[in-house]
């Protein structure tokens, strides 16, 4: 037991007695490191502003119902009671004619004529509900739910919105939202993936420069983790440090300079949504870097240095 | 301490065996030499002892342990158990002469205090204590192969395998790499040490073991170089 202890704090020593004597190995493999969780931990922000921005763009598409004027209150209370026990319903509005013509009056406030006109032919506007979908996918549901014999009967011939030039515009923008979602998933896994390459690489060449040195320490009969241990430790001292510079990177660039970048436009990203979003999730985001660090850097040594410790097996 | 049952080890099926069914059985505190031309199966004898390589056929059994049975995760225990002297030295350049012996003793998890009152004793029986700070590049060769002996016992193995290992040497260094060796041979380890050298086979009158196109061509106690070599097939130029 002792001396497992006493190797493990070997294991330990030499491995950042290594990493000290090839610094410049060390910050070669870490350059990369760094730009790779970097890249990571910015797709990751962006990743979630683009959530954000389609959130807010699905959260602003519903299905309006608009019900005959002879629908009488209770009948409109019990519909929309069942239309809320719909699971793929988030919420629904009800607004009974008054309400709706109010809203109607609000939503074009500069329209004097159109609001007269309102006013003076006793109010056309018929009760509506908004029903908003938990999410945009199940829009069609929620039509056909609609549209059931039951329901439809309540409602005006034009009922429910989710038609024509309404359908194809909340359409697109179903089928947009789904895309950039995947494409921001997607862009994280090829960055990691391509980055857990290059540093594997960079690990490998260092260990084949000491491949003799393996050699004679698995002849003097080092165990797999005498040897390998060091690399290992070296490697995941790479990842801490690698990470640390990363959030600093991009602390840099979304505190110290958010001010600067908010005065560029970029579109669909809302700046002071990642900005939030990144100090919000200050150290989580830290603790995913070193965890991810760690993982990178063990990982590739661990199979970057497997070829130089087999034994032979083969009675050839 | 070491038997050999029947060894056959063939690398290129074409080549022919490169050892041919070798037995051979060594007392624990023998020592002994084993002789024979370049490429006529020494090295790769050695190399089954150590299980860099492993046999196609026949069976290896040293100090008890049978290497048929021996899992992977094994080796390393074993070899701890077997000192090796290798030719080319084989020392670790980044590390100074105390480093490269402490180096066997790291291995198994010895304390620091074992290590610092070890190393210099060991150091002390191969002559080098007054260089323990140096860098082995900055060592003759015989200092070198002192440094890779002084490694190779400081761990007190049963058995001692050198390989050739006044081969780089002049005749006073071999001279001191020998001395060495006997020395550590009367403490009680075995040693089997392979040679070209005449003038080391016929002074130290031991157990010499010919191996000639990877057969065991004559084993005899207390042989000269020339009575040992006479029945290989082609004799030594040498």
């Amino acid at each position: 037991m002792k001396r497992k202890f006493i190797t493990f704090g070997r294991i330990i020593r030499t491995g950042m007695v290594n990493f000290v004597r090839g610094l410049w190995l060390a910050l070669a493999a870490m350059a990369i490191m760094i730009i790779t969780l970097t890249i990571i931990l910015f797709s990751v922000i962006v990743n979630a502003t683009f959530g954000h921005t389609v959130d807010q763009i699905a959260s602003q598409v519903d299905v309006s119902v608009f019900l005959k004027d002879e629908v009488s209150d209770a009948q409109a209370k019990q519909f929309v009671a069942d239309i809320k026990k719909q699971s793929i319903v988030k919420k629904v509005e009800y607004l009974n004619k008054q309400q709706a013509q109010a809203n109607f009056i609000k939503q074009n406030g500069g329209n004097q004529s159109l609001q007269t006109a309102v006013i003076e032919t006793g109010n056309p506007i018929p009760a509506t509900v908004h029903v908003y979908p938990t999410d945009l996918n199940e829009i069609n549901n929620i039509k056909n739910f609609l549209t059931k014999p039951q329901y439809q009967k309540l409602q005006t011939p034009d009922s429910p919105s989710y038609k024509g030039d309404r359908k194809k515009a909340i359409d697109n923008i179903t089928h947009a939202t789904n895309i950039l979602r995947r494409a921001g998933v997607a862009a994280v896994i090829i960055f990691a993936f391509i980055s857990v390459l290059i540093i594997f690489n960079t690990i490998q060449m260092a260990i084949f420069n000491r491949r003799d040195e393996l050699q004679i320490m698995r002849l003097l009969g080092a165990s797999t983790w005498f040897i390998r241990g060091p690399f290992v430790v070296e490697s995941i001292i790479y990842g801490l440090l690698s990470a640390v510079a990363s959030i600093l990177i991009i602390n840099a660039l979304f505190v110290t300079a958010s001010s600067s970048l908010q005065a560029t436009s970029f579109g669909l990203l809302d700046i002071s949504y990642s900005q939030n979003f990144f100090e919000d999730h200050y150290w989580i985001l830290l603790a995913i870097q070193l965890t991810l660090g760690i993982l990178i850097g063990a990982i590739s040594s661990i199979i970057a240095i497997r070829r130089y410790l087999k034994f032979k097996t083969s009675k050839k | 301490m070491i038997l050999l049952d029947r060894v056959t080890k063939t690398y290129n099926k074409n080549l022919g065996p490169a050892l041919d069914r070798v037995s051979l059985h060594v007392e624990p505190k023998e020592f002994v030499i084993v002789v024979g031309q370049s490429g006529a199966g020494k090295s790769t004898l050695l190399k089954l002892l150590t299980r860099e390589e492993r046999p196609s056929s026949g069976k290896i059994i040293i100090g008890g342990i049978d290497y048929d049975k021996l899992r992977d995760r094994d080796i390393p225990i074993l070899r701890r158990k077997i000192g090796v002297v290798f030719q080319d030295f084989k020392l670790l350049p980044n590390r100074t002469v105390f480093e490269n012996v402490a180096f066997a003793l790291e291995i198994v998890g010895a304390s620091r205090k074992e290590i610092e009152n070890t190393v210099p004793k060991v150091l002390d029986i191969v002559n080098l204590k007054d260089k323990q700070a140096r860098m082995p590049q900055e060592l003759s060769g015989g200092e070198r192969q002192r440094v890779a002996i002084a490694r190779a016992i400081v761990r007190q193995p049963k058995i001692l395998i050198a390989d050739e290992p006044t081969g780089n040497l002049d005749p006073k260094h071999a001279w001191d790499v020998i001395n060495v060796l006997e020395k550590i041979n009367r403490y009680g380890t075995t040693v089997l040490l392979t040679t070209h050298n005449q003038d080391i086979v016929n002074k130290l009158k031991r157990r010499v073991v010919t191996i000639d196109h990877g057969r065991v061509a004559s084993d005899k106690a207390h042989s000269s170089y020339t009575a040992a070599m006479k029945s290989t097939q082609k004799p030594a130029e040498k």
